[in-house]
């Protein structure tokens, strides 16, 4: 708004204040999930290995490798080479965006051939409640990180922008690392 | 663009109008309340001018007072004691007092308060949809806010309105959290350390911190509540239930989760309130005394261990649910410590007026009547933070006591403390000092009147939440003490109106204020 700028540093500091709320949400979701589950003792477990959990698994290798290409185009603008950094940033969302793909084909899976919905019980009301959220907020990332990537490809924005959207990034990746072995691996049948 | 502004000073500003907005609203939903309580029979052209649903002929519905019970609770928790000490003066004097530009993220801190303002907005508009308002209370327990419209009128609509407000509220407050603890951690001036801040900065950032992480599970839970109203989940619905004679489909969650989840926000709710209210009360103790605070550092501690014990006592709302006694054994005894950081305080604000040249202004007042009502508000909090005693008193008239004591109404005299006592760098003129000191008697008399006999309705065993007591054969008794009540109730907020008067008169006409005026030590009065 005036000449007196922000130090370095202020943004970053944000952005973790934002994911430790975050994760506050996402580790209520968690408890709840966890409440109920030991409170019904014949909790739903319709997971097969396969299709289901070989599935699942292709969208973390997915999320996993968009992290990394992430970590690289924080790399590359740090060096100012904005042209590698656009580059990676365009695999990062599009990795992000093969996520949400593969995820509601898995959900359309879900509700037309298995018949869960989130209002078939407590399984599907826990599986579809936090997943969607999460899919909410790569969705989100994916949207940010357009913003950041058209920015960068017009001489906008500084390395720290790019490194607060990294870790924005990497946080949503976070989660899914415990709502995979949660969600899914533990509602494999046994 | 002075409506979308970016400036920490307009945007406090805004948000200490949208806080007297509100508070004028909750004030007269209490009166009509509290009418109600004493004629319940009676017929109101103006009710059923307002609410012909409601009040039908005129004649009130225990449904409507319901409504107009958890319409007053919400707009005074969330709308009053949760914007006006934080967001409205923090907001303006947090980053003159630690010698920031502004706070750290000024867009952010503008979308904050227009997230605040389109919540308030949708809350009110459940009072214009079909089925009117709704009326679970504050506290928004499923099954009752969880099933619908066939739980009572304002079930339907109006209560998705209502999660879909708190909801906005919860993210515009975690928006300006962030913004609250950047500008603290990364904006201070050089040389400032953390323990060079004033405690008014100490308040709001403890109250920035414990929103982050409160308000982040209240929004997780009304997330799961709308999806239960809207989705056909049952995260809180417990199987087998049976309304207005007819089984409900759903089943398998938990309502007592629903409790928990709202009291880990709940508890922390009211610290919230009145932490900033502290903060603020230690430096206008100081500057009146001519003294420095007494023992600084212990006070900063003091604010940091109420915040963090505040997270591990929830259960002390809980105690009539069902829970293990051990669990409401260490539930009590967490309770119980919070006594230890609050009492430090409350020493070391006498300690601090000990052998000092006190000056009796107005804020000077208010600040010792907020004291006045921390501890007595504070020691029923002692009675009620034991399980045995709280057995019997839970959801009597004798909580209503307790929480308007300490958590309404001495955070408001907090709030009108920071009017005086700022009123001068606001507006560049002082607020009148005799109708301040006028409007603080006849308010602390009215206050203690209002809530000093409520505690022996609760003795009773009087109920709260209940619209008609006639219909009681052991309430017969405390009828007077109630009539008493809704004329102290009147009287009060006749009384008000001396505010209102002078905060907008002052505005114009108030005596042309010096530069630093009571020869304060903080950074916001130094002009540079
Ligand atoms: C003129 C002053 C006030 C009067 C006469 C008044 C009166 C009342 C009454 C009659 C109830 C309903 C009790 C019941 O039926 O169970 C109530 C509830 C409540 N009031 Fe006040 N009140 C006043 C000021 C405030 C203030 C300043 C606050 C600020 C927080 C506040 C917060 C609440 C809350 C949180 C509830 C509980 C709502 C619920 O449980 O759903 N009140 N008040
Ligand atoms: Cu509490």
């Amino acid at each position: 708004m005036n000449a007196l700028k922000n130090p370095p540093g202020v943004k970053t500091t944000g952005m973790w204040l934002f994911v430790l709320s975050d994760l506050l949400t996402f580790a209520t979701l968690l408890v709840i999930y966890t409440a109920l589950r030991i409170a019904n003792p014949d909790w739903p477990r319709p997971f097969t290995l396969s299709p289901a959990i070989v599935y699942a698994t292709i969208m973390t290798v997915v999320l996993l490798a968009s992290s990394l290409t992430m970590v690289w185009a924080v790399a590359a603008m740090a060096e100012d080479d904005r042209k590698n950094t656009v580059k990676w940033l365009l695999a990062t969302i599009a990795g992000g965006i093969a996520f949400i793909a593969l995820h509601l084909t898995e959900w359309r899976h879900l509700v037309l051939e298995d018949k869960i919905t989130a209002s078939t019980g407590l399984f599907g009301a826990v599986f579809f409640g936090v997943t969607g959220l999460h899919m909410l907020h790569v969705a989100c990332g994916a949207v940010y990180l357009s913003i950041l990537t058209a920015g960068v490809a017009r001489g906008k924005f500084s390395a720290e922008d790019i490194e607060t959207g990294g870790l924005y990034w990497h946080f949503v990746d976070l989660v899914w690392m415990f709502i995979f072995p949660l969600v899914y691996l533990m509602a494999v049948k046994p | 663009m002075i409506i979308f502004s970016i400036d920490h000073k307009v945007i406090g500003k805004q948000y200490i109008g949208l806080a007297l907005f509100s508070v004028v609203l909750g004030t007269l939903l209490s009166l009509i309340m509290r009418f109600h309580l004493v004629y319940p029979d009676a017929k109101v052209r103006l009710f059923q001018a307002m609410w012909p649903d409601g009040a039908p002929g005129g004649q009130m519905t225990p449904e409507l007072y319901l409504s107009l019970m958890t319409m007053h609770g919400t707009i005074m928790v969330f709308f009053v004691l949760t914007t006006a000490p934080q967001s409205g003066f923090g907001n303006y004097f947090l980053p003159l007092q630690i010698g920031a530009h502004d706070m750290a993220f000024p867009v952010l801190n503008m979308l904050s308060f227009w997230t605040t303002a389109l919540s308030l907005l949708t809350l009110l508009a459940a009072f214009f949809v079909e089925g009117g308002a709704p009326l679970s209370g504050w506290t928004a327990y499923p099954p009752l806010s969880g099933l619908g419209r066939i739980t009572g009128p304002g079930e339907g609509l109006g209560q998705d309105l209502w999660i879909l407000s708190i909801a906005l509220f919860c993210v515009a407050s975690l928006m300006a959290a962030i913004n609250f603890i950047a500008t603290i951690i990364e904006l201070r001036a050089p040389g400032m350390g953390y323990f060079d801040m004033p405690l008014t900065c100490w308040g709001w950032f403890v109250t920035a911190l414990i929103s982050l992480f409160a308000f982040a599970v209240l929004l997780a839970g009304g997330i799961l509540l709308l999806l239960d109203r809207t989705a056909g989940t049952s995260f809180f619905i417990p199987g087998g239930l049976i309304v207005n004679d007819q089984v409900q489909s759903r089943s398998g969650g938990s309502p007592i989760l629903f409790q928990h989840l709202f009291w880990f926000f709940g508890h922390p709710e009211v610290y919230i309130a009145i932490l900033p209210g502290m903060g603020l009360i230690s430096t206008v103790l100081s500057v009146f005394s001519g003294k420095k605070v007494f023992g600084y550092k212990a006070m900063a501690i003091a604010l940091v261990s109420i915040g963090g014990l505040g997270f591990v006592v929830w259960g002390h709302h809980m105690f009539i649910s069902g829970m293990s006694p051990y669990s409401s054994i260490a539930f009590s005894v967490l309770t119980l410590a919070v006594g230890v950081p609050s009492a430090v305080k409350t020493f070391n604000w006498l300690a601090t007026l000990w052998g000092g040249r006190l000056r009796f202004t107005a804020a000077m007042h208010y600040a010792l009547g907020f004291v006045s009502l921390f501890i007595t508000g504070g020691i029923t909090g002692l009675v009620l933070g034991q399980p045995g005693l709280d057995v019997y008193f839970h959801d009597t008239y004798f909580v209503v006591a307790h929480f308007h004591l300490i958590m309404g109404v001495a955070a408001i005299f907090a709030i009108f403390a920071a009017f005086h006592y700022w009123f001068p760098l606001m507006y560049g003129r002082f607020l009148n000092e005799r109708l301040g000191k006028v409007h603080f008697f006849l308010t602390f008399l009215g206050v203690y009147a209002v809530f000093v006999p409520l505690h022996f309705a609760g003795f009773v065993g009087n109920p709260r939440r209940y619209p008609d007591f006639k219909e009681y054969e052991f309430l017969k008794s405390v009828m007077p003490l109630h009539i008493g009540v809704t004329h102290a109730a009147y009287f009060l907020g006749a009384v008000q109106l001396i505010f209102l008067f002078n905060y907008f008169w002052s505005q114009r006409h108030g005596a042309i204020a010096p530069a630093n005026p009571w020869n304060a030590a903080t950074r916001e009065w130094r002009n540079d």
